[in-house]
């Protein structure tokens, strides 16, 4: 990647902004200028299921069509495989959430006409704590849930 | 910076199952470094999916994916030939993009 001057020390004085910001002991703000088009920094800045439901907008129902693919236990916090698979028909979105996050959503993933509403990856986790597979069906909110056990957390250094 | 992503696209039944490793430090801006100094964000936002310039996936991504972010997803109506992408933006501007084709 090729940067100019100006961009390089625009990037290094928003870097330094959230230093300060970081170490008065506020809260270290993920959303920056350069966020990409369309990401939407509140719904990752949420702090719990409830309020990335509120965001969504539904209320969340506990649905046998949603399925979470994961670990009982999980030795390594820093990598732990996770599915989400829905099999109720015109869902639209899914989505990762775990409860003890710091930042409780994971993911987001918009699925098309012809995308299949199966999808997996990896991610970090604090600590134990429950993870929700979220399928957006309509405007309904459909999931499930697992508790997955850390025994070593991945945000630790 | 250069961020080389591995990618394989097979059809299982009738669906094509993409499996794509990138290459990302997956910074969360939650860590300090050894000098106790905050390491800024560096993060994947948004990962574009598409079989023949047609979109078949868009993903929001937060900071808790793994570092070297693993991607796995699936697609109706593809065939043997088709040229599957994958592109992704961070928190930087930062981009890459990687393509494979369908066997």
């Amino acid at each position: 990647m090729n940067q100019t001057r100006r961009q390089v020390m625009q990037i290094g004085a928003g870097a330094a902004a959230l230093g300060v910001a970081a170490s008065a002991g506020l809260m270290p703000s993920i959303a920056q200028a350069a966020d990409a088009p369309g990401w939407n920094a509140q719904l990752f800045e949420a702090k719990s299921f409830a309020d990335v439901a509120k965001i969504w907008g539904g209320t969340p129902t506990e649905s046998t069509d949603v399925s979470i693919i994961g670990p009982d236990i999980a030795e390594n916090g820093a990598v732990v495989p996770v599915g989400v698979k829905s099999n109720a028909a015109g869902t639209t979105a899914l989505g990762i959430v775990v409860e003890k996050n710091p930042t409780s959503l994971v993911a987001q993933f918009n699925m098309t006409d012809v995308s299949i509403p199966n999808v997996a990856t990896r991610i970090k986790m604090a600590q134990t704590s429950n993870v929700y597979a979220v399928a957006k069906v309509g405007d309904k909110l459909l999931f499930s849930k697992k508790e997955i056990k850390v025994t070593l957390g991945g945000c630790g250094g | 910076m250069a961020y080389p992503m591995r990618m394989r696209a097979n059809i299982e039944g009738d669906a094509v199952v993409v499996r794509v490793l990138m290459t990302h430090p997956e910074e969360t801006g939650l860590l300090k470094d050894k000098e106790g100094k905050i390491i800024p964000a560096h993060f994947i936002q948004t990962v574009t999916c598409k079989n023949n310039d047609k979109t078949v996936l868009t993903c929001d991504w937060g900071t808790a994916i793994s570092k070297n972010p693993f991607l796995e997803f699936r697609f109706k109506g593809g065939k043997s030939g088709d040229k599957v992408t994958v592109s992704w933006i961070d928190n930087k501007g930062d981009t890459s993009t990687a393509d494979t084709t369908v066997s």
